[in-house]
């Protein structure tokens, strides 16, 4: 994954948590932490991208983390230009490079990716122009590197450092890019044991030589947990004989507040988000005191900003004192 | 037609038992003798091999030429011509071009054009079923008389095994080798990669081992019951290997063939979305790649292929997901045989029984020999000669291979087909492989 960073170890594209150094993971929650600050204030605006053009390049539709990289983008002063490529050139048959050149005769300095196929991103920060960085917004089943950092930052702010802490990941872990970003970002960053969850047909292969301890029993899984990370079923998985149906699975594998009597009584619990209530969480702990699920949404445009203001500008350095305001 | 004399070459012949210094005498397109020379016998042309391998021209039992159908990817002369440079003098060419070679008339387009190239022998293999579809039998008959030496699911495995079953019945009543892929279309459920810690990691569908054995499984059940004898292309897992020595102690009529690349190169080399690694069956583990060697050293698979398919840049540039699945392999069939020779797998007279005779064997062809009176198809090699793969050095219009980069040892020096120098053609070429 060296595509990720330059010869003298500066990020240069953000494809993957896998194998980044942790000071460098610690960088990128440090400067989320003071943006966090700056979007407490009225004015949310900083003028560190002024200039910057940033091209939110969409080959699957999602509104969600689209409008949170593009406000990101916007509080930090740089201009968005939306493409959403599900409708447009790749489905008449041009060519991803030719597409790519095109975009980059328009002298942009940063594609925001998200595509349905696994290793998209890392093949477009392949052929990339120089100077030109990749942000992967989630590629296939393979990565969603702002995502495991915003929950990196959600569990660190609500939990303190990582090291003590026990986390468990539950769901569809095959199908999910999210839980891969999590699992290294969470033990690039220390975290004492991190868990997954699920019943065999949701388990990849092999996924313990990532580093984690594989649980088929959602109580004996959940026992003791710090951290309690729910992710998102698709419905077609009861398609393709994965699963019987959402019931049994809510039954086996739901977040309910009995199972999470399991937990360490100071627990939090997080989501990705969009919910599916009854499937993977009961409505109860989803909106009960222990979930930060909303807290992980806010998160998310102060991890954003932090990537991208790294990525793109230079040193990389976290603002320190007061940040300049936007005037007006 | 010339009269070659081949002097002073170490021929190996693995089905004489031979591997000594011998001249060897051709005329009128076929081996007159090997050793001394027939009596009045005047050469002319003599062809110096001093501190070179004489052997069989090596046999490939499955290369795609791209032609017809996709012909900015390769096409049967180029190919043909990059085969003779490789040494190799017969290649079975599978039918899934585009019109399938399930009509004569495709047939004998490849025929001609094989023709025209004056390069290796081209031997297109029938379609099993019609349009490879896997329902209706193809017209067998009408193929084997317009020249089809065997029949093959051409890399589309039949699903229906009852269809399975009446194809290689039908098949046999015209003494047509059956030549097979081993794959569960169900099983593999579109995973390109082997299903593990590559796989797992990259975050790309994967396919089980179980993808490969549980269609041998299906098809050794067939030749039990039938007794009619296939051969099973391009194994990837070392438990089918296994099942097919279970098989042969069983004596069942099965042989087998792997892929050269399949002995070197694992899972891992698809690691960073290595399209160029992306092959079919998948590249699996470690365990599984010596299990495929060691089936190769014991005999268990008796050839070794190049599985070449050329592709256009444009098919490997791209995400993982959208790439073409296949590598060009005719160039370097012969100098990675010769690696398993320096690595200590095979004996050099093993290394070339099985990308001669055993490939001749199962396809059915009397090839892949020096014996007098043998069609005079033959590999003049010399195992030392040093060259660096790099997409300039590959005369294959394919230049997508993992090996690129590779230090290779081994190359032909001339390549005889039917009594025929084939390669080096005659018009002066660089020696550009040279390091």
């Amino acid at each position: 994954m060296s595509v990720q960073l330059d010869p003298q170890g500066q990020l240069r594209h953000l494809i993957n948590t896998e194998g980044l150094p942790r000071d460098l993971l610690t960088r990128i929650l440090d400067t989320a932490e003071s943006f966090s600050e700056v979007l407490g204030k009225s004015v949310k605006k900083v003028p560190l991208l002024r200039g910057r053009t940033i091209v939110n390049l969409f080959f699957e539709p999602s509104t969600r983390t689209r409008t949170t990289f593009e406000l990101a983008a916007q509080r930090l002063s740089a201009d968005v230009l939306n493409i959403d490529v599900a409708t447009s050139s790749t489905s008449k048959g041009e060519n991803l490079l030719d597409m790519l050149r095109n975009l980059e005769a328009m002298q942009c300095d940063a594609f925001v990716v998200r595509h349905a196929d696994s290793g998209a991103a890392e093949f477009i920060a392949r052929n990339v122009a120089p100077g030109v960085s990749v942000i992967n917004a989630g590629d296939g089943r393979h990565a969603h590197p702002t995502q495991a950092l915003l929950d990196a930052f959600t569990i660190r702010r609500q939990k303190g450092p990582l090291e003590p802490l026990t986390i468990a990941i539950v769901g569809d872990i095959l199908h999910s890019r999210v839980a891969r970003s999590q699992i290294h970002a969470l033990l690039g960053l220390g975290a004492g044991e991190v868990r997954v969850i699920a019943p065999r047909t949701l388990l990849p292969r092999a996924i313990e030589r990532l580093g984690v301890r594989v649980h088929e029993d959602m109580d004996a899984g959940l026992e003791g947990a710090d951290v309690v990370m729910m992710l998102r079923l698709q419905h077609e998985r009861m398609q393709g004989a994965l699963l019987p149906s959402e019931g049994e699975f809510f039954s086996r594998y739901g977040l309910t507040e009995q199972r999470l009597e399991r937990t360490h009584p100071e627990a939090i619990v997080m989501h990705p988000g969009p919910v599916n209530r009854g499937v993977e969480l009961d409505p109860r702990v989803a909106d009960g005191p222990r979930s930060v699920i909303l807290q992980q949404v806010t998160n998310g445009i102060a991890v954003r900003m932090a990537v991208m203001s790294i990525v793109l500008g230079g040193q990389g350095e976290a603002p320190t004192g007061p940040i300049e305001e936007v005037a007006g | 037609m010339s009269r070659i004399h081949v002097r002073g070459g170490h021929v190996v012949d693995p089905a004489c038992g031979l591997s000594e210094p011998r001249d060897v005498y051709i005329a009128d397109g076929r081996i007159l003798a090997v050793g001394e020379a027939p009596a009045g016998f005047t050469a002319d042309r003599t062809i110096a091999a001093e501190g070179q391998v004489v052997a069989p021209g090596l046999v490939d039992t499955a290369a795609r030429l791209r032609e017809p159908g996709a012909s900015r990817k390769g096409g049967i002369i180029p190919e043909a011509q990059a085969a003779a440079a490789g040494g190799i003098t017969t290649l079975a060419y599978p039918p899934d071009t585009r019109p399938v070679m399930d009509t004569p008339s495709v047939v004998e387009l490849v025929h001609s054009r094989c023709q025209a190239a004056g390069a290796a022998r081209v031997q297109p293999l029938g379609a099993l079923t019609r349009n490879l579809e896997g329902e209706y039998l193809a017209e067998m008959a009408a193929l084997r008389d317009a020249g089809c030496v065997a029949v093959s699911d051409g890399g589309h495995p039949v699903a229906n095994a009852l269809v399975l079953r009446r194809a290689m019945d039908y098949a046999a009543t015209f003494s047509l080798p059956v030549m097979l892929t081993p794959e569960d279309p169900a099983l593999a459920e579109g995973g390109r990669v082997h299903e593990g810690e590559t796989a797992t990691r990259l975050g790309l569908p994967g396919q089980p081992a179980a993808t490969e054995t549980a269609a041998v499984g299906q098809i050794l059940a067939l030749v039990e019951e039938s007794g009619t004898p296939i051969h099973l292309g391009r194994l990837s897992t070392a438990r089918a290997a296994e099942m097919v020595a279970e098989a042969q102690r069983a004596r069942l009529p099965v042989t087998a063939d792997v892929a050269i690349h399949q002995l070197l190169l694992t899972e891992h080399n698809c690691d960073e979305y290595n399209t160029e690694a992306l092959v079919r069956p998948p590249f699996r583990t470690a365990a599984d790649r010596d299990g495929l060697r060691r089936a190769v050293a014991e005999g268990t698979i008796s050839a070794i292929c190049s599985d070449h398919q050329p592709h256009d840049p444009d098919a490997k540039a791209c995400p993982f997901a959208d790439s073409e699945a296949g590598l060009s392999g005719l160039d370097t069939l012969l100098p990675l045989a010769l690696r398993l020779v320096d690595e200590g797998l095979l004996s050099l007279a093993e290394a070339i029984h099985r990308v001669c005779l055993g490939p001749a064997r199962a396809l059915g062809l009397p090839a892949g020999t020096l014996a007098p009176g043998s069609i005079a198809d033959i590999a003049i090699i010399d195992p030392r000669a040093a060259w660096r793969v790099t997409p300039e050095s590959l005369r294959s219009r394919g230049r997508n291979t993992p090996f690129i980069g590779w230090d290779l040892a081994g190359q032909a020096t001339a390549t005889l087909v039917g009594g025929r120098v084939a390669h080096p053609g005659n018009e002066a070429e660089p020696s550009r492989r040279q390091l």
